[in-house]
Order: C-alpha cells, then sequence, then structure tokens
C-alpha cells in the first residue's frame, strides 16, 4: 500500500465477508494495544504514581508506630500483622485511582472514537487495568520494602514474599472491576472518587488489615470473616510470614473470581451503553 | 458532479424514518436519507438542528429509537461491528489522544484495527505527509493549532481506509485560510473514491462541497437536492451586466425591458444593470439582443440565489449563527456556480 488511491468501485459490497464479531485472539491484542497507550500517559504524568510510592512509605511508617504498641505490644511484632494489610489497602487505594482515572478518560473525546471502531468492547477498560497491574506491583513491592527497612523479616522468604506480591496484583486487577464499574457509571470523576471511598475505607478497615479479628465485637466479626479483604490478606500473611500455600489463598482467589464475574459484564455493559 | 447517480449494489447510507428522542424532546424526527457511492452528502442545518445526534446513530453511537439504517446494506442495529469497520468518523467528540503524540495516535488506531506493527507505522506515516503533520510527528497533540488537530483527527480514522467517511462539522470554528485548506483535503478524499458524509452549518461549505445536500431543521428534513436544485426551487436568478460605455445604458436597459418584459435595476456609476430571470437560458436571449443593438459589454454572470436565501425560505428563519465566517475570500473565486467572461 503506497498512497490512498482506490477507485470508487460502485458494484463490490464492501459490506460482504466482514467478521460480525471480534475474535478472542484480537480482543486480547487490542486489550494490550489499550495498556501501552495508558504507560505511555503514565510516563506523561507521572504525578500517577505518587499513590504507589509515598503512600506505602508514609502509612507503613506512621501505622506501625501508632497501632504497634497498642495492638502486638511494640513494632515489630506488629510488623508481620500490618505489612500484609498495608499492601490490601494501598493496592485498594490504586484500584479506586484506575476507576476515577477511567472516568476522567471517558469525558475526552478519543473515547468516542473507541466506541466508533471496530474493536472488543472490553478492551477500553482492560486496557488501562492491565497497565495499571504495574502500579499494583509497585505499591506491593515498596511496602514490603519500607517494612524489612524497619525490622520486619518476612519468614516465607523471597519466594513467600514473591507470591504474595504475585497475589496483590490479582488482587487489585480483579477488585479494580468494581471501580471501573463506577467509572463507568459515575457523573463525574469526582462522584466516582466519592462512591469509591465510600466502598474502600469499610472494605479496608472492617477486615483483620489492622487489627486481629478476636478483638472486635461479634457482629464486626461476621462481617470481617465474609468481607473479601479479610481472605486477601490472610493469604498475604501465610504467604509472606510463612511461605505456605494456605487455604485462604483459594478463598482469595476464589473472591476475585467471583468479584470479576460480576462487575466485569456489568462494566461493558454500561461502557457500551453510555453516549 | 453527479456522475454516481445509478449505482448498482447498495447505497451508502440508506435510513428510513431515524427518530432519536431525549427526554424532553425529539432530536431527530423521522429522517430519511439515501447517501449514494461515492458522492459527498451534505446536511445542512442551524446548530440544534440533530445533525450530529443523527450522524452518532448511524454511526452506532447512539442507540436508534425509531427506524432504520443501513450502510452498505448492512443494518447498523443488527451488525454494529460489521457497519464500524465500513466508517470512519471525524467530530468534535470523536477526536484523538490529547496525551499521544500524532504518531502514536496514528500508531494506536492502526494496531487497534489489527495493523501490524510494521504497517501501521508506514500508513501512519504517509498519513502524516499527506496532510501536511511530518514536522509535528513527535510533538504531543497540545501544541497543535486548530486546524493541525483537524487534520489528525481526519488522519486517525483514514488509517484503515475506510469506504465511507462520516465528517460532523469538519470545519466548525476554524478560520477562513484553514477552512479553505480542510476543503481541498475533503475533495481529494473524494477524489480517491471514498463516499463522505458531512454535516455542517455553513451554508458555503455544503454548496461548495456537497453533490447533495439535504437541509435539516428542528430534526425534520425540510428540502433534499443539489445546491443548485434548492437554489432553483426558491429564487430567481440574476443577470448582472457591466458594459463598456455608460452612454449605452438607457438603450441596454430598454432592450432588457423589452426581451423580458421587466425593468431592470440600473446601477449607471458602475456602468452595471441587474436583470431578474425567470429561468437562466433567459439570459442568452438579453445577450443576442443587445449584440443585435451593437451594445458593447464588459461582463457579465448570471447569479443564483445565495444558501442564506434557500434556508430562510424553507425554514421560516435564517442560520442565525454569529460566527458565520461569511467574510471567507474562498466564497467568490471557487464558487462554480458564476459564469463569468470578460468581454
Ligand atoms: N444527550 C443528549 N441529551 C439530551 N438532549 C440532547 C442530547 N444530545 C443532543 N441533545 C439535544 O438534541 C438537539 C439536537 O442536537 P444535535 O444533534 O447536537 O444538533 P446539531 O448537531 O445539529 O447542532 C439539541 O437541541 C440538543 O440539545
Amino acid at each position: 500500500m503506497t498512497t490512498i488511491s482506490r477507485s470508487p468501485d460502485v458494484t463490490a459490497d464492501p459490506a460482504a465477508g466482514l467478521p460480525t464479531h471480534v475474535s478472542l485472539a484480537d480482543t486480547f491484542s487490542q486489550t494490550m494495544t489499550m495498556a501501552w497507550r495508558a504507560t505511555l500517559k503514565m510516563r506523561r504524568n507521572f504525578e500517577q504514581f505518587f499513590d504507589v510510592t509515598i503512600q506505602p512509605l508514609l502509612f507503613t511508617a506512621m501505622f506501625a508506630y501508632i497501632f504497634g504498641g497498642a495492638v502486638s505490644g511494640d513494632v515489630s511484632k506488629y510488623l508481620p500483622i500490618l505489612i500484609p494489610g498495608l499492601i490490601a489497602q494501598t493496592v485498594l487505594t490504586a484500584c479506586v485511582a484506575t476507576g476515577v482515572q477511567l472516568r476522567e478518560d471517558m469525558d475526552k473525546g478519543v473515547f468516542d472514537r473507541f466506541r466508533v471502531l471496530p474493536i472488543s468492547r472490553i478492551a477500553p477498560l482492560a486496557g488501562p487495568m492491565v497497565a495499571d497491574m504495574l502500579r499494583y506491583a509497585i505499591a506491593a513491592t515498596l511496602t514490603f520494602a519500607t517494612g524489612i527497612a524497619m525490622g520486619y523479616r518476612p519468614g516465607g522468604g523471597f519466594f513467600g514474599v514473591f507470591c504474595a506480591i504475585i497475589l496483590a496484583i490479582i488482587t487489585g486487577w480483579s477488585l479494580a472491576w468494581v471501580f471501573t464499574w463506577f467509572g463507568t457509571v459515575g457523573k463525574s470523576a469526582q462522584v466516582v472518587q466519592g462512591y469509591s471511598l465510600m466502598v474502600m475505607f469499610p472494605l479496608t478497615f472492617l477486615s483483620n488489615a489492622f487489627v486481629p479479628a478476636s478483638t472486635l465485637p461479634d457482629w464486626l466479626q461476621t462481617f470481617v470473616k465474609f468481607n473479601p479483604v479479610s481472605h486477601v490478606v490472610s493469604a498475604v500473611r501465610s504467604l509472606a510470614n510463612q511461605g505456605q500455600f494456605t487455604g485462604e489463598v483459594g478463598w482469595a482467589l476464589l473472591g476475585c473470581g467471583i468479584v470479576i464475574a460480576i462487575f466485569a459484564p456489568l462494566a461493558v455493559r454500561s461502557f457500551s451503553r453510555k453516549i | 458532479m453527479n456522475n454516481h447517480s445509478s449505482p448498482t449494489g447498495s447505497p451508502a447510507v440508506e435510513a428510513h424514518g431515524l427518530v432519536k428522542e431525549f427526554a424532553d424532546m425529539r432530536a431527530v424526527d423521522g429522517v430519511d436519507l439515501t447517501v449514494q457511492r461515492g458522492e459527498v452528502f451534505g446536511v445542512l442545518g442551524p446548530n440544534g438542528a440533530g445533525k450530529t445526534t443523527m450522524l452518532k446513530m448511524l454511526a452506532t453511537l447512539l442507540p436508534i429509537d425509531a427506524g432504520e439504517a443501513r450502510i452498505f446494506g448492512t443494518d447498523v442495529r443488527e451488525h454494529p461491528h460489521v457497519v464500524r469497520q465500513l466508517l470512519g468518523v471525524t467530530g468534535q467528540y470523536a477526536s484523538v489522544d490529547e496525551n499521544l503524540t500524532a504518531s502514536e495516535n496514528l500508531m494506536l488506531f492502526g494496531r487497534l484495527q489489527g495493523l501490524p506493527r510494521a504497517r501501521a507505522r508506514t500508513t501512519g506515516l504517509e498519513l502524516l505527509d499527506q496532510f501536511g503533520l511530518m514536522e509535528a510527528a513527535d510533538k504531543p497533540i497540545s501544541q497543535f493549532s486548530g486546524g493541525m488537530r483537524r487534520r489528525l483527527d481526519l488522519a486517525a480514522s483514514l488509517i484503515t481506509r475506510p469506504p465511507l467517511i462520516f465528517l460532523d462539522e469538519p470545519t466548525t470554528g476554524l478560520d477562513p485560510r484553514t477552512r479553505g485548506e480542510m476543503w481541498t483535503t475533503i475533495r481529494e478524499l473524494v477524489r480517491d473514491g471514498c463516499t463522505v458524509l458531512l454535516t455542517t452549518q455553513y451554508l458555503d461549505e455544503a454548496d461548495q462541497l456537497a453533490d447533495r445536500i439535504a437541509v435539516i431543521d428542528r430534526g425534520v428534513k425540510v428540502a433534499e437536492g443539489t445546491s443548485d436544485e434548492l437554489k432553483s426551487s426558491v429564487g430567481r436568478s440574476t443577470l448582472q451586466l457591466q458594459l463598456v460605455s455608460s452612454d449605452d445604458m438607457p438603450a441596454a436597459a430598454r432592450v432588457a425591458e423589452s426581451v423580458l418584459g421587466e425593468q431592470p435595476v440600473l446601477t449607471p456609476e458602475a456602468r452595471r444593470m441587474n436583470i431578474a430571470l425567470q429561468r437562466s437560458d433567459q439570459a442568452v436571449d438579453v445577450l443576442i439582443a443587445l449584440r443585435e443593438q451593437h451594445l458593447a459589454i464588459e461582463s457579465m454572470t448570471v447569479q443564483k440565489p445565495s444558501l442564506d436565501e434557500v434556508f430562510l425560505a424553507l425554514t421560516g428563519h435564517d442560520t442565525s449563527e454569529p460566527d458565520h465566517p461569511s467574510d471567507d475570500p474562498q466564497d467568490d473565486v471557487a464558487d462554480p456556480h458564476n459564469l463569468e467572461t470578460v468581454r
């Protein structure tokens, strides 16, 4: 193909033989292209990394010194409880940003062009989420690093920590579908942010992330037990501190699967409908 | 101009009784539309007439409330994915990514539509070259002028060479010179075999670019035809004559009156007279009579009524567009309907 030169062909039917659906392989490659776009954006808006760099450093130190004595007697005994909890929290915060940024992105003209392109409806949503896995990885790694600098010695060793980080990334990607759905239904980025925080705070604080569940009143313990974040936190703890794949890992992955099964279709449907 | 009047195969666009209702109004209220392959079809109407809404329904961006639409014979509601493969859409809403450079944008849209990396790259470069954006290839879009933005928007919709292009108000907000450049680009597209459906609120733009025009007002199509047909459906043409000598004015006026039975309007200082015509070919009768009387003519023009007059007559109100750049110097120069001969 050298120049734009097409003789007006009025007999051939240009619609003939065109596929009526996007294949799975195309969906995947379109999603990766969208992820590439998102990483280009990240490089140009570096403040997108603040929440996954500053927050782990700040929160780890703050929570350890404030709650350490009260919960575990001293800071170094609290770190094995706190670090997995904080990982869940920072990754969840990063997920909120995923949804808010999608909303901001959708208000721009380029999203209307995505809608008229013959591409999978899921690619514009899933692409940025794939790129954001990088942010979840940074958040989880930095939280571990800060903890280790403060004296945390994870019993699971390098392999346990590595698996814990992978689990955190999977969790982030799954839960991001909730906030992506918020992103497609919310009227503005502020509204999306508001909703997301309203969901994010109870999920993280009404869990075993920062205190052992046994210290809570009975009714709260019930909620904590069913909160998927609790299972993720327990799973991260067992991986990082003991290097063990306990049943909690299974529960955490199951929870992630359920979240995706519910919220991915919701998000895609509301995205395709949105004007 | 109208050399695609009898194509075989289904039309590029075929819509019947299109309706779109918003909460409190019918933005599009039963519009029929047929766009033949290879033609430029203009949808003309003032701001808020429903042009964008109609285009968005045809482009699968808005659900169709009632009626049906086919693109190259494919039902828009049934097979949106097929329709999207046949379409390039450019409008203020469907634009490019402001966070990326021009060449990254073209790479993005090429890759998304299945071009291999190398092909996407070369096609992108060709388009940047064709649209005069080569020097700005690696600049962020935020540094682009309005005209450059529009050209890049258009380039981005052409990357897979779709056979049908929707242009939603392609020159709104551009200065006259940039508008002229955009018009040239659009003409080149058509020469390459594209079918173009464009909307505009500028009468001169429809006049300049479109083979056929549909006039839309408040969601309803009020007229359709070539620019000439629309004009002759409304007003009468005028023959404008400039004489060599002002001494001939009274004699020439008498001749014109005897031929047409109507008194011409004289502007003696300019040696000019305007003669109203029932039909354009009556101009010839006047000219022959003047020649027989040996009255010399400096120049002559047959003027059709302007589309502004057409619009007023069709809708009962004018286009009421304050930012209409009517001082465009291109207007008179390129108007094919002014046949001008000197001496
Ligand atoms: N999403 C929407 N919700 C409600 N009203 C709308 C919406 N989009 C357009 N309209 C209304 O529909 C009418 C037609 O709009 P539009 O198609 O944009 O006109 P045009 O493109 O001719 O300027 C306008 O009165 C506009 O206010």
